[in-house]
């Protein structure tokens, strides 16, 4: 009687490539053995002995563990018209994205252990790992912390109100500390949302050009700036800034840093490469929030991931309808996709134009974000974690067309962008998830 | 993607008239021209039976009319669309709306709009020249046009001229798009009032803004100033108390004599008399404030005849 189809991969071995293993201190050719969703061997050429059912020829290619992207979101529950579990993964295979941390922002909130376990579920048709986070207070009203103990239990790896901040001092302060006996990281989306209404872009000299209402570089920085002083006095306490986009924001991340408190980020590849005027004529494919900013906020975040001070690169990947963009751009949504330029633009920007490692920007994207919300097993190929790999060509030169893209939506300002750098394939629990053409 | 009907595009059809940011310092200089020919008592039927929408989901007085009679002074035909009592008001999208007005004959769109770009949204997706009447806080270029035709009635070039624009800088798109074409042709301009309103950033704008809070050294030899509606709502908002407004910021006669002796009083409307201006002011003899109304018209009818090339 046959089994399910799901149940065992073959065994696979990963031939000739370059690994990039910055957890592990490798940085050589390798060859990898994959075998029962696990890592069974790593060893230089030609040394393994062990027979595999399969082979995948990587040479000239550079292997790297899986990369985990902290921000994404899938829509579903309850918008499946602007993305799906299955969809949503579809694209961050395609990206070389082996794991993705889900936010909770949708309809309704994940905010109960029901939902976390249904995220998880295999009827969802993942085709990458799931990690729910779940909502740091009920409805993400901002009132009422959820049940920490019951969501972690169900599988949530973090929690946060993403798409809005968590305001109040005294509900931040409860969340840390919530947080902190139970190892749980905080997400903070840092904007204090009383600067920021109506605002639709970054408030700078383009934003007065066009007319539009700015928001200002202080409203992301002021509630990092709490949010550190909070973690640096609750012991234990695991903070984590989403997408961080101020240079402002950065010195207050450094300062708690260098005062040992357990305080993390993460920055998104549109941050570190669109500055506010790329809006141009009022394009919404350049709306997000935060926002796009200054340059020398950018050149602040290039300089912070390049010193270690941004643990991961996160894709904040924000798909939406075309009715939802097609508007006037103060209607329209805050969001972009993200998944499948994610690595093209690190390596396009970071390493080509700015000389930043590989060996760097693979950490960024795999052992980086596993640490920051503990994703044991994962971020790193050494023998017995999972058999998660992205396998890259770090020169290969494309032209990136949103008319082929897995996402069920269009929102990118990358369309038609030529790249450097391209996810050959993606190999999750041991099996080929997406092979590139 | 959501499929585009067919005559969808991406640049703006020709004659659209979004901005005077991007517009060519010819262009602008060929529309003054023509609207100094332009005479709305004896004009040729250059338009006849065209078809122009005035799509406003803006109250307006000035704007709207003066369109209206410049397209039926030049024989178009017009409709005008408010949002309210119109399908907008059911929820329908700018573009659905657009689209629907192309589909029922429309030649040419003249839309405002509360919110910055929406004129450009509705250009590049149409094939048919689209005339922002003001988006938000963005640009009002119909207006700059006309103000500078009214300047150059009595001034005889842009050249070195001393410009002070006096008021809520911040909300006003009749003051970005002045900044653009005044500048562009060798005026300079300062700008004044309380730093809620005339943020540092707006100097930004174009080169050489000057900024100052005080309104007589905004004054001081000046040749042309630009007064700005002030509303009330927007002082309580940056906790502005209206009697220390008033007493920085009014324009009085007796500041007016800080200017050059034939300096212009202007103001693009509609004024609140007792708040920004006196009525002495107003009504004085250097108040420009109603031929720029009068001179609205032929400035509309060249943008029009412009928009559906018929400029010659």
């Amino acid at each position: 009687m046959p089994t399910k189809a799901t149940t065992r991969a073959p065994s696979l071995l990963i031939k000739g490539g370059h690994l990039i293993d910055p957890a592990a201190k490798i940085n050589a050719a390798m060859d990898i053995l994959l075998r029962d969703g696990r890592v069974a061997e790593v060893a230089p050429p030609n040394k393994i002995r062990a027979g595999a059912e399969e082979k995948f020829d990587a040479r000239g290619l550079i292997v790297a563990p899986g990369f985990i992207d902290l921000h994404v979101h899938l829509r579903e529950p309850g918008q499946s018209y602007k993305e799906t579990i299955a969809s949503g993964t579809a694209a961050a295979a395609a990206g070389g994205f082996t794991a993705v941390c889900t936010m909770p922002n949708t309809v309704p909130v994940v905010d109960t252990e029901d939902w976390v376990v249904w995220l998880r579920s295999p009827e969802r048709s993942a085709l990458v790992n799931v990690f729910p986070i779940a909502a740091a207070t009920r409805g993400s009203r901002g009132s009422a912390l959820t049940d920490f103990v019951t969501l972690q239990h169900a599988g949530a790896v973090a929690v946060t109100d993403d798409g809005k901040p968590i305001l109040d001092d005294e509900i931040m302060r409860a969340a840390l500390r919530l947080g902190a006996e139970l190892n749980l990281p905080v997400v903070q989306h840092a904007e204090d949302t009383r600067l920021t209404e109506n605002c639709s872009m970054h408030e700078g000299p383009t934003s007065f050009r066009l007319g539009l209402r700015g928001m200002t570089s202080a409203a992301e920085a002021s509630i990092v700036d709490r949010d550190v002083t909070l973690a640096q006095q609750i012991r234990e306490s695991r903070l984590h800034v989403a997408h961080l986009s101020t240079a402002d924001a950065l010195k207050a991340v450094r300062r708690g840093k260098r005062a040992k408190a357990r305080v993390t980020c993460e920055v998104t590849p549109h941050h570190f490469t669109l500055l506010d005027e790329n809006v141009g004529e009022y394009d919404t494919n350049f709306k997000m929030n935060p926002p796009l900013r200054s340059a020398s906020d950018r050149e602040a975040i290039l300089v912070a991931l390049a010193d270690g001070t941004v643990d991961a690169i996160a894709t904040d990947h924000a798909p939406h309808a075309a009715h939802e963009k097609q508007v006037e751009f103060e209607r329209a949504a805050f969001g972009i996709t993200g998944l499948e330029t994610a690595l093209a633009l690190a390596i396009t920007k970071l390493h080509r134009d700015h000389k930043i490692p590989l060996t760097r920007i693979v950490e960024l994207f795999t052992s980086g974000p596993a640490r920051v919300f503990d994703l044991r097993g994962r971020g790193s190929l050494v023998k017995g974690n999972f058999a998660d790999a992205t396998i890259f060509d770090p020169k290969k030169r494309w032209t990136f067309e949103v008319a082929k893209s897995r996402s069920l939506s269009r929102n990118t300002p990358f369309d038609g962008w030529q790249f450097t750098g391209k996810v050959v394939a993606t190999v999750v629990g041991g099996k080929i998830a997406y092979r590139s053409n | 993607m959501q499929r585009l009907p067919f005559f969808a595009m991406n640049k703006p059809p020709r004659g659209s008239l979004l901005g005077i940011e991007h517009m060519a310092s010819e262009e602008i200089l060929d529309l003054l021209k023509l609207a100094r020919r332009m005479n709305p008592l004896k004009a040729r039927p250059l338009l006849r039976n065209r078809r122009i929408v005035l799509l406003f989901y803006e109250a307006s007085t000035r704007t709207r009319s003066s369109f209206e009679i410049a397209a039926k002074s030049l024989g178009a035909i017009t409709t005008l669309v408010q949002s309210s009592g119109s399908s907008i008001e059911k929820g329908e999208s700018l573009l659905d709306t657009g689209y629907t007005l192309r589909a029922v004959g429309a030649d040419v769109i003249v839309i405002r709009h509360p919110s910055a770009g929406a004129p450009h949204l509705m250009a590049s997706h149409l094939d048919i020249p689209v005339i922002n009447a003001g988006d938000g806080m963005h640009e009002h270029p119909s207006q700059a046009l006309l103000d500078a035709f009214t300047i150059l009635k009595y001034k005889r070039s842009f050249k070195d001229l001393h410009v002070a624009i006096i008021g809520d800088i911040y909300h006003s798109r009749v003051t970005r798009s002045n900044c653009h074409l005044l500048t562009r042709f060798g005026a300079k301009i300062t700008l004044c009032g309380p730093p809620e309103f005339v943020p540092e950033i707006a100097s930004t704008l174009v080169p050489g803004l000057r900024i100052t809070r005080h309104i007589e050294e905004a004054l001081r030899g000046v040749d042309v100033i630009m007064l700005l509606r002030l509303q009330k709502e927007r002082l309580a908002g940056q906790k502005i108390r209206l009697q220390d407004y008033i007493a920085h910021y009014q324009m009085t006669a007796a500041r007016l004599q800080l200017a050059k002796r034939d300096a212009i009083v202007m103001h693009p409307g509609p004024i609140i008399r007792g708040l920004e201006l006196t009525a002495e002011v107003a009504d004085g003899a250097q108040s420009v404030i109603v031929d720029e109304v009068h001179n609205g018209v032929p400035t509309r009818m060249a943008i029009l005849a412009r928009a559906l090339g018929k400029a010659k």
